[in-house]
């Protein structure tokens, strides 16, 4: 059989149920008693089984049907779910995750998992000695045939057709294996019952039905005055139906198998109070529910290769630098119809971009999802506990920030980890709470996406900091005093920077928290920190909503064009140049009240001399932070929307220009990276 | 040489600078554009004349009088920029004219005299006579080759 062709849907899938597992072995953790729990991880992975061996990934196969037994025996009662054994799970799924991506990358999965194999059998083995297995019971409740059960609204429609002389049946179709096109067998199906009467349920839903998402049976409910053998017949004449079977309903069995169904709900909720898990099971019903809701919604999208989005987005940034260009002829010609063309034009490019933009939206979930079993890890190895909470997952950022963002958030969270929180008896000593609480929170606000990790650990410890930063020559003995709590706490950001006594396994790996910022910049974003000793440390992560398209000043220096990120702009102003006072050789200028270091453009990026200038200085006064320095220019442009664009993979690290745009006239300006400027 | 590259035949292009004829594998060459205007980018070495917008996508293009040591000449309508591409990297090279595109026999590919200056041997891959022309074959990576000339200064 050829298989290449669902690979892409096994990966897929693999990846979602992995994910599933993960999830789930996370929350049992905490509630190990949950058997529903166990159900769904052993559910997970018995399709991974399933499908690794159709796929032939035998490795694959083994692992998972190993790991099968051991949540089998969990569920069975026969071992205790504990953390080792979440551990020995744990490795497993690791295995798993890396033959998926290695599948995935073009590989052959095939990875030594005899080790976690030996292990999960251990455990097996260990204690299964005695214990009489008690499986197969569960399993047979799918494969008997089920009547629907319906719910108060569909009873009353039944009721109501059975009243004026309408026959209810259920209507079981079941299409020939080998069908390709199932979803417009079922369609077909669906448009002769329409024909006849009115359809009020289908088991599965209609959505699942479209998605193709039933193995060969589906059943509906249909009101009609037809007879049955009429149905029979119409029906067969679709093509491709192995089988159908009719069979009348009365309203009174309906009835009886809903109160049937409610008693025995209710003996189960009852069952239930007994063991005070009450709440667990709601929870889980909960989610379930919105599991299916998240089904319902990807049956209204598409696929598409992320490459066409960038190919589209591609041809955009050119319609909005020809837009450019129109906007500047238009203005030259003071042609008025032409100008209000172009407005028009530039209205419709706008909710285009708003439209192009959010298609390349990701949400941070996927960022963020494999945090949980990383913190759990580490704390374990730490012998610290801790718990993660994590809000605004669903957050959309732009895919290219996405990509980048995980190797700084990974960093902050060791950090967090292995510094933040302290052990369970340090905690106690303080009077806090054993378990120590990392949180990770997402929001939009304006054109920014916020993202937080607050923990409450030991805080940043200032005399440390300064300690080290004296060490390491950051800073010197006369700067102490002026040093504010907040600049102090600002150090650690600083480059040569690192607190950690040794360098550890976990957040000491060579690069310090100067790189998770450069990353950061590097994205459009900031980074900020904030931390009260024993109370705990929070770090702030800025990050624009797109890094494709910004507002910028254009400023002229000499003949030469600039752009400045209108982000970074406090505002402009013109000085005299007897305004301009030294110190020591640095000349400042007194702006609202504040000495602000002023930098001559033409200087730092020795633009040739053509023009000698007049008396005035056109300053741009930016910012970084809560410093402020003026950026001296010979004259503002104006104000506009650009599309960023990189100076290419042989252009890199050029200083204090972090990309560049194509302007209205095809000429290129360059980006100035005002962070760099500004020390 | 000729191990390296197992096609018997290939297709070069051929441009002149400071009156000798080099030639370039066709394979990276992208596009050839006349001269046209570019904005300087600050604090690169100096062969890098700045970047140009070609079609939407900045480009970085090189002086290659500059970078091979040559003596830097005004350009003129005869100059062009061949844009080629190599690992990842699109960069456009300046030089004094283009003049040909033709093939050539692998075999023919003799490694380089060394009467030609130290200075450039980095450049040259080897040399190639053909009716009475001589044709450098330039050595793209080491044109390309940024890292090691930071590391220098």
């Amino acid at each position: 059989m050829e298989l290449s062709q669902y690979l892409e849907v096994f990966i897929e899938e693999c990846r979602e149920h992995l994910q599933n597992c993960n999830e789930n072995l996370l929350k049992l953790e905490k509630d190990p008693e949950n058997l529903d729990i166990v159900n769904e991880i052993f559910r997970s992975a018995h399709t991974l089984k399933g499908m690794a061996a159709t796929m032939g990934y035998e490795d694959m196969a083994n692992l998972t049907h190993q790991m099968e037994n051991v949540l089998d025996g969990v569920r069975n009662g026969k071992y205790k779910f504990t953390p080792e054994l979440l551990d020995i799970i744990f490795i497993a799924m690791d295995h798993l995750e890396e033959m998926v991506e290695s599948i995935a990358s073009g590989g052959d999965g095939q990875l030594d998992v005899s080790e976690a194999t030996e292990k999960l059998k251990m455990i097996e083995e260990g204690t299964t000695a005695g214990q009489v297995p008690e499986k197969g019971v569960k399993e047979a409740e799918n494969g008997t045939e089920q009547k629907l059960i319906y719910d108060e609204f569909e009873i009353t429609v039944l009721e109501q057709a059975e009243e004026q002389g309408y026959d209810l049946y259920e209507v079981t179709v079941m299409i020939r294996p080998d069908c390709l096109l199932k979803s417009a067998r079922v369609y077909m199906v669906f448009d002769v019952l329409e024909k006849m009467g009115e359809i009020i349920k289908s088991e599965p839903s209609v959505e699942l039905l479209e998605e193709e998402q039933f193995d060969d049976t589906f059943t509906v409910t249909l009101v009609t005055k037809d007879s049955v053998e009429d149905i029979k017949n119409k029906i067969m004449k679709v093509s491709e139906i192995d089988k159908v079977e009719v069979q009348k309903l009365s309203i009174e069995t309906v009835k009886e198998m809903k109160i049937e169904l409610e008693k025995e709900k209710q003996k189960e909720q009852a069952e239930k109070r007994k063991g005070s898990k009450a709440p667990a099971k709601k929870k889980e019903a909960s989610g379930t529910r919105k599991q299916i809701r998240k089904k319902i919604s990807a049956g209204k999208t598409i696929r598409v290769n992320i490459e066409r989005l960038d190919a589209l987005m591609n041809l955009f940034e050119e319609l909005v630098i020809d837009r450019g260009r129109l906007d500047q002829i238009a203005k030259e010609l003071n042609h008025q119809e032409l100008s209000e063309t172009v407005e028009k034009m530039s209205r419709v490019t706008n909710d285009l971009q708003s439209v192009v933009l959010t298609m390349r939206m990701v949400p941070v979930e996927t960022v963020f999802n494999r945090f949980p079993k990383m913190v759990r890890q580490l704390a374990r190895e730490l012998g610290k506990k801790i718990n993660l909470k994590i809000s605004g997952q669903e957050t959309e950022l732009d895919r290219t920030v996405i990509d980048e963002i995980g190797d700084p958030l990974v960093h902050l969270l060791r950090n967090s980890v292995d510094h933040g929180i302290e052990t369970p008896e340090e905690r106690i000593a303080k009077g806090k709470p054993k378990e120590g609480t990392i949180e990770l929170k997402a929001y939009h606000s304006g054109n920014h996406v916020f993202i937080e990790i607050i923990d409450d650990g030991a805080g940043i410890n200032k005399e440390k900091v300064i300690k080290k930063a004296l060490e390491k020559g950051i800073i010197n003995e006369e700067q102490i005093g002026r040093l504010t709590d907040q600049e102090v706490v600002n150090l650690i950001l600083t480059s040569g920077f690192s607190t950690a006594e040794q360098v550890s396994d976990i957040s000491g790996r060579g690069v310090g928290l100067d790189v998770v910022k450069n990353t950061i910049e590097s994205l459009g974003g900031t980074l900020s920190v904030q931390s009260e000793e024993d109370k705990g440390t929070q770090f702030l992560i800025q990050l624009p909503l797109t890094l494709s398209i910004i507002s910028v000043m254009l400023v002229e220096v000499q003949k030469e064009k600039y752009a400045i990120p209108l982000t970074s702009i406090i505002e402009t102003a013109i000085f005299k140049k007897s305004d301009i006072y030294y110190a020591h050789d640095q000349p400042v200028i007194d702006f609202r009240g504040r000495v602000v270091p002023i930098l001559f453009l033409q200087e730092i990026f020795d633009v040739p001399v053509v023009d000698e200038g007049n008396d005035y200085l056109s300053t741009v006064i930016i910012r970084k932070g809560d410093k402020m320095a003026g950026l001296v220019v010979d004259s503002f442009i104006g104000q506009e929307e650009v599309v960023l664009k990189s100076l290419g993979n042989y252009l890199t690290n050029v200083f204090a220009i972090s990309g560049a745009t194509i302007l209205g006239d095809g000429q290129v300006a360059l980006i100035i990276d005002c962070n760099v400027l500004i020390k | 040489m000729t191990n390296r590259i197992e096609k018997k035949e290939m297709k070069v292009v051929v441009f002149s600078l400071d009156n000798k004829e080099y030639a370039l594998d066709v394979e990276h060459v992208v596009s050839i554009e006349r001269m046209q205007k570019f904005t300087r980018v600050p604090h690169v070495p100096p062969y890098i004349k700045g970047v140009i917008n070609l079609r939407g996508v900045i480009i970085p293009i090189i002086d290659l009088r500059i970078r091979m040591g040559m003596e830097e000449v005004p350009y003129d309508h005869h100059s062009r920029i061949i844009i080629v591409e190599m690992d990842n990297k699109e960069v456009g090279l300046i030089v004094d004219a283009a003049n040909d595109v033709m093939n050539i026999q692998v075999e023919h590919i003799e490694s380089q005299p060394d009467i030609i200056g130290k200075n450039k041997q980095d450049y040259i891959m080897g040399v190639l006579r053909y009716n009475n022309r001589l044709l450098i074959l330039l050595k793209l990576e080491q044109v390309l080759n940024l890292q090691e000339d930071r590391e220098k200064e």
